[in-house]
């Protein structure tokens, strides 16, 4: 097969590579090993992690063939057996405990030959390692009928209750014994923390007190399959009952093919504790209807309808325009249980057309685009630190508990840590909450370079934080490191002067920064201080303990910075971007209760109309998206009567319990149960829609709030500044809130006032300021908007 | 201390005092020449610029050195420091061999040879031979005294056997050959075949330099300036003055100065790269996250891989998420375990104890759901374009190319009725911007997007398509819920920071490049990052 043809026609596969095992063997493990290994070509396929339609070699075949119009996709049929006798697999009460689902099937007049066989088990096993997880959410056993006679029991035993013989053993072990037995089994052993430490362990038995299977770990050797076995018995326990359907689907739909009647399954009955039945393979299709616009602006392409179904055809999504507009009947055949929803058909569709077909194109989204405020600053910041001579290290934010307590005389109970609870290493015990000792680390990394070594960092740390939704936060960090034959505080301490005059904050005890004599064990004693900017305290500088110094593995004398860079941000509205999520919602969401822009299905119908005209006047603005409905639906009023009629958009042979999740909401705006819209039930729409608007808006409102910065000017350098300030502070309005203040040269000595306000936007306007403030003529002589920000 | 002698003019003489020092010195990484031009005391360069002068034709430097009366070497230095001020002399190396006295030979040339001295030791009453053989020549001079018949030894004379004169007088010949020898005179090959076999000859190989005058010969020299000095500006002198040449095959002093970080200095180019695309950098600062962002919030069933203890680091303090907005989580809630919003939904017990574990977050896309979530909250809908680029966290198997935690870099776009033609048109425009432009998409999957693409580019190195990153249009099941409005697509990417940045530096081991094994030379000498050349 030419490589390229098969790149080509993509079923949302791609051919890997093509290779021989003699090939494989001698890339990995040389020439000489590879001698007589075999030649044949292997085609390596990356399939999908959710196609397990494709995960053997059956259904590749069958879904190239379908794509390339070789064959038709078969129709998979459940079938009752010739005799009568349906197969049945009783769960007793006691599996509760321990594994409570089952689902049974058969293959009737099954032929294997050996690479059937092999593909038979192959597939069991990468079911069992993909959808099943590693066994733990669904084991499949298979058993030669013709050695067990049914019903069969699916019971659960204390694990000294059980003996069997397993599979490919020679005498009969309990289940005690066989845990034991398979600790050592290189393939077994991942399985059996699974039911290990379970009071009972599950098990299958036929009518006889034969044993079929000890799910998830083994089978037992009574039944096992072989090449010679005509009639399969497949059970599938599990945790999750939808996937154990699904497993079950595949297998007998994947193998079905080579029984005496191909794709057919012959049911088997699953007797529930409570009496209950089913009947499985459920073997379930299921019809979508969608349309072809959909698809197409989705996808970005303009195909006819018809073209647009055969493409979905050829993906064994058997499709046909429905005649009704541009309608598309869809089935999902239980090949496919990845198709949940229109958008995996929309996907298929793509697929099949090419993604590499589809014309590239440019969206017109208009945007302006914003930096985050500590990125930005951070940005800067790295670029003259650089410029000032220390060199950017970029370390991990996790690291051993050790590393940010005991190596720095800290305790790790007063670091607010957060810690991990599954490291595999000491190195992934905690994320860090300094940054010293990662530019240590670093250091002594690189104790061979010339000397002095002058490192920075502006990274986040993680603290434990209460008021977060997830109790702790990230904390922007700027730490510095000087290291050499001499301690070099003085460079340190410059360091930290010119990143203040980076930071336009001046050496000041009130209205600036300065560094006060602190006690920290990290550092010598009497050669640490604490930083503080604007009265507050911001980090700390000094010269490392000897002891610390040591425990990094390090020889000479260092001194060090840190400090949180976040007080710098400024108070711009942008700074107040996070990722914190509002708790409430304020708005409630229409189109969330209703799964559809229309009221039925993707496109404008009946259905829509006969709403609108339930509606008599336009909806009030704070209901958003029914108010867009309203309108796109206006739009429609000259070709109304050319919308389709309504319709039940989904028909599901295997419905999952109706979701009754309407009934218990305050209102229900468009409950199409009925399909015809009576005037009394729009008038009764309207009565609640008037309620609901009622009892909105006595809720708290969205208050619309503003960041207002001013420069306010005295009216001479005579004026006191405290004074003036005194002054604008008196202003009390309601909804006005008065923030930080700073003092600013102008020039000739004299100093303006910026002043920080919120005001709400209803309530307080800046004219309103303005003359507020003006009106202290004796001080102020003028009054300007410095900045001004929506919150 | 800027001398830069590497010749040895005298092989296999004894060493000069400046070879010793000559390895060392010119491993000075000046580029100047010799600031000291001349080291030779100007006496002897005078001499030596006046011999040239008179000889027709050029004077060898061994000449020189004898007429002058210095060593050898003093004149070699001359010859050096000339030569360093320009065409003033030329010298050309020549090589000849002749015949030198060794150490005892010099000796022997001085005092006589042993035999000799044995011969006037000996008095006319005769010696006895125990008191002879005390003598620091006794041995050797007695052997070859006795065989030039100078001397006998009376055996049986008592007291022990003593030794007499046999001859008058002796020619001491040894001694005069020498002394030939010393002063330049030729000698048989027959003789100093002899005295080479007893060591007072030996024939050495002498460098020298055959001197002549150079195009810009002068016997007075004026002094050349290293460097050009304020003085000279100032006065003007810098017009009358000879500048030494400069050495521009040196390599400069480097700056002293400080250096970005490689992984950074790509991660700045991509946000310039986003910025000039009119994306919104989003607020990534929470490394903790809750599995329902992370997860949930993304239609990641409960069950899925992504979720095991192998892949994602749980936390044990904090453990648990508190707060989450309630209708939303039961909207998610639903969808996962019911359906909706057209979809089949999972069926499964969808539990909230499993979505309230904490975890360090294994994507970005954790955060771009908090922010579609707040964007379905606005009152109005506004189209958004969002990046992020920002550490994520994966508890995997460690190599060299995988770390326990990366860069990742994500976009996304938001507004209503955008297309996979669309995705794959805003993919072009981006990796155009990397310098990467031919681009192909592969179906994948990813329990949040329908569709996914693996986005490849064709390597010309490699010769093949090498995969660059991931995307998708997000799933209704992720967007309903979240409020926004049924037509609105959005649609993203996502590719990690340090891939493209060892493959722009040429790293093979991540560890070199992340974390504190870096490699700091390597990062003094980082390139600045242009990704599209």
């Amino acid at each position: 097969m030419e490589r390229g043809a098969l790149c080509q026609l993509t079923v949302g596969l791609e051919l890997d590579e093509i290779t021989s095992e003699k090939e494989i063997i001698s890339r990995e493990q040389g020439d000489s090993k590879a001698s007589g290994a075999s030649d044949v070509i292997l085609y390596k396929i990356d399939v999908p992690a959710n196609r397990y339609d494709l995960l053997c070699l059956e259904g590749l075949v069958r879904g190239l063939q379908v794509f390339k119009n070789k064959l038709e996709a078969p129709r998979y049929t459940r079938v009752s057996p010739i005799d009568g006798e349906v197969q049945r697999l009783i769960i007793t009460k006691e599996t509760i405990a321990v594994r409570p689902h089952a689902v049974a099937a058969v293959l009737r007049n099954i032929t294997f030959t050996k690479e059937r066989y092999d593909s038979f088990i192959e597939l069991q096993e990468k079911l069992h390692q993909n959808i099943c997880r590693k066994r733990s959410l669904v084991a499949i056993g298979t058993h030669d009928l013709d050695t067990i006679s049914g019903p069969f029991t699916y019971t659960a035993k204390p694990p000294g209750d059980i003996s069997f013989k397993p599979l490919n053993q020679t005498k009969e072990y309990t289940a005690t014994q066989l845990m034991s037995l398979y600790k050592t089994d290189s393939h077994l052993r991942h399985y059996l923390h699974i039911i290990e430490d379970k009071p009972v362990y599950p098990i299958i038995y036929d009518s006889n007190g034969v044993v079929l299977s000890m799910p998830p770990i083994i089978n037992g050797d009574h039944s096992k399959i072989s090449l010679t076995t005509k009639n399969v018995f497949i059970e599938c326990t599990a945790m999750d009952v939808t996937k154990a359907k699904i497993v079950l689907d595949v297998m007998v739909t994947m193998f079905s093919q080579y029984c005496s009647r191909p794709f057919t399954v012959e049911e088997a009955e699953v007797v529930y504790p409570d009496g209950k039945t089913c009947i499985y393979p459920e073997l379930a299709y299921r019809k979508e209807k969608l349309s072809g616009e959909f698809i197409n602006r989705k996808v970005g392409i303009s195909e006819p309808t018809e073209k647009i179904a055969q493409l979905l055809t050829r993906m064994c999504l058997l499709s046909q325009p429905t005649g009704a507009g541009d309608e598309i009947e869809v089935e999902i055949p239980p090949t496919r249980p990845d198709v949940i929803h229109a958008c995996d058909i929309m996907e298929d569709a793509a697929v099949a057309y090419g993604f590499n077909n589809i014309t590239r194109t440019t969206p017109r989204t208009y945007t302006v685009a914003n930096q985050f405020p500590i990125n930005k600053l951070t940005e800067l910041l790295r670029q003259d630190l650089a410029a000032a001579g220390f060199t950017e290290a970029l370390n991990f934010a996790l690291c051993s508990q050790e590393d940010i307590a005991d190596k720095l005389s800290k305790k790790i109970s007063d670091t607010r840590a957060v810690h991990i609870s599954n490291p595999k290493t000491a190195e992934f015990q905690v994320a860090r909450t300094t940054l010293l000792p990662g530019l240590l680390k670093t250091v002594a990394a690189n104790r061979k370079m010339p000397l002095p070594l002058k490192l920075f960092e502006i990274s986040d740390v993680v603290l434990k934080d209460e008021s977060k939704d997830v109790g702790a936060r990230n904390s922007r960090r700027f730490c510095a490191v000087y290291y050499n034959k001499s301690p070099g505080f003085e460079v340190i301490h410059g360091l930290l002067d010119r990143t203040m005059q980076l930071l336009e904050v001046k050496p000041a005890r009130e209205q600036g920064y300065h560094i006060q004599a602190a006690d920290d064990s990290t550092f010598f004693p009497g050669r640490c201080a604490e930083i503080f900017v604007y009265g507050k305290s911001v980090g700390r500088l000094g010269v490392l303990h000897p002891d610390v110094i040591g425990r990094f593995e390090l020889s000479m004398p260092c001194s060090a910075l840190e400090m949180d860079i976040e007080p710098f941000l400024g108070h711009t509205a942008e700074a107040l971007l996070t990722h914190d999520v509002p708790m409430r919602e304020t708005i409630k969401h229409i189109s969330s209760r209703q799964d559809k822009s229309y009221v039925e299905g993707f496109v404008a119908s009946q259905a829509d109309a006969a709403v609108f005209d339930a509606i008599r006047s336009t909806p009030p603005q704070t209901l958003q998206h029914l108010l867009r409905w309203y309108n796109h639906i206006k739009s429609f009023q000259m070709d109304r009567a050319r919308l389709p009629a309504t319709k039940t958009q989904f028909v599901l042979l295997n419905a999952c319990p109706s979701s009754d999740h309407a009934s218990d909401e305050d209102i229900d705006l468009f409950g199409s149960e009925d399909e015809a819209e009576s005037a009394e039930t729009a008038r009764i729409k309207e009565q609640r829609l008037a309620e609901y608007a009622a009892k909105k808006s006595k809720k708290p409102a969205l208050i619309a709030k503003s960041s207002i910065l001013l420069d306010v000017k005295p009216w001479d350098d005579e004026t006191d500044m405290s004074k003036l300030e005194e002054c604008v502070r008196s202003v009390r309005m309601d909804g006005l809130l008065w923030g930080q203040s700073k003092l600013l040269p102008v020039g000739y000595g004299i100093k303006k006032l910026q002043i920080a306000c919120v005001v709400e936007d209803d309530k307080v306007g800046t004219d309103m300021l303005e003359e507020a403030i003006t009106a202290f003529e004796e001080h102020v002589q003028s009054v300007d908007v410095a900045a001004f920000n929506k919150i | 201390m800027c001398l830069r002698l590497r010749l040895l003019t005298l092989e296999g003489s004894v060493s000069s005092p400046f070879t010793r020092f000559s390895g060392s010195l010119t491993s000075f990484p000046f580029s100047v020449k010799p600031r000291i031009p001349i080291m030779a005391d100007a006496g002897s360069v005078e001499a030596l610029l006046q011999l040239v002068e008179k000889a027709d034709g050029g004077v060898d430097s061994l000449d020189v050195a004898s007429s002058i009366g210095v060593d050898h070497q003093v004149i070699v230095g001359a010859v050096k420091s000339l030569q360093s001020l320009g065409d003033v002399i030329s010298a050309e190396q020549r090589s000849s061999k002749h015949w030198e006295l060794t150490e005892e030979g010099t000796e022997l040339a001085e005092q006589g040879s042993h035999e000799a001295r044995v011969f006037s030791s000996v008095p006319p009453e005769g010696l006895p031979q125990s008191e002879l053989m005390k003598l620091s020549f006794g041995k050797i001079g007695f052997s070859k005294a006795m065989s030039n018949k100078w001397i006998r030894v009376d055996k049986s004379h008592e007291g022990g056997p003593r030794i007499f004169r046999s001859v008058e007088s002796i020619q001491d010949q040894v001694r005069e050959k020498l002394l030939l020898v010393q002063r330049g005179a030729p000698l048989e090959e027959k003789d100093k075949n002899e005295l080479k076999k007893r060591k007072l000859l030996a024939e050495v190989t002498v460098k020298s330099y055959w001197i002549t005058r150079g195009s810009s010969f002068s016997t007075t020299l004026t002094k050349q300036e290293t460097e050009l000095t304020a003085e000279m500006i100032a006065t003007g002198s810098w017009k009358d003055r000879k500048f030494k040449p400069y050495n521009f095959e040196a390599m400069g002093v480097a700056p002293d100065c400080g250096h970005l970080h490689p992984l950074m200095k790509v991660r700045t180019q991509f946000r310039q790269i986003f910025l000039e695309m009119g994306f919104s950098e989003m607020p990534t600062n929470n490394f903790i996250e809750s599995s329902f962002w992370n997860f949930d919030s993304l239609f990641q069933p409960q069950q899925h891989p992504a979720r095991d203890q192998h892949d994602t680091f749980f936390l044990s303090d904090p453990a648990l998420a508190h707060d989450f907005p309630q209708d939303y989580l039961e909207r998610v809630k639903r969808v996962h375990s019911e359906g909706g919003y057209g979809s089949q939904g999972y069926k499964y017990d969808w539990k909230i104890e499993e979505a309230q574990k904490n975890i360090l977050r294994t994507h970005t896309t954790a955060v771009s759901a908090r922010m579609l979530y707040k964007l379905a909250q606005q009152e109005k809908f506004t189209p958004v374009k969002y990046f992020s680029i920002d550490r994520v966290f994966r508890n995997e198997t460690l190599d060299a190319t995988h770390l326990a935690e990366f860069h990742q870099i994500e976009g996304v776009v938001a507004d209503y009725g955008l297309t996979l033609g669309d995705l794959m048109g805003v993919l072009h425009q981006f990796f155009t911007k990397l310098g990467i432009t031919k681009l192909r998409f592969k179906p994948a999957y990813n329990p949040y997007t329908e569709p996914s693409m693996e986005v490849f580019s064709y390597h010309e190195g490699l010769k093949k398509w090498v995969e660059v990153g991931n995307s998708g249009v997000f799933r209704p099941e992720m967007l309903l819920p979240m409020g926004l409005p049924e037509d609105v697509s959005v649609i993203a990417w996502g590719l990690s920071l340090e891939r493209p940045t060892m493959i722009k530096y040429g790293i093979n081991n991540i560890r070199e490049l992340v974390g504190h094994k870096v490699n700091l030379q390597m990062v003094y000498d980082g390139p600045i990052c242009r990704l599209d050349s």
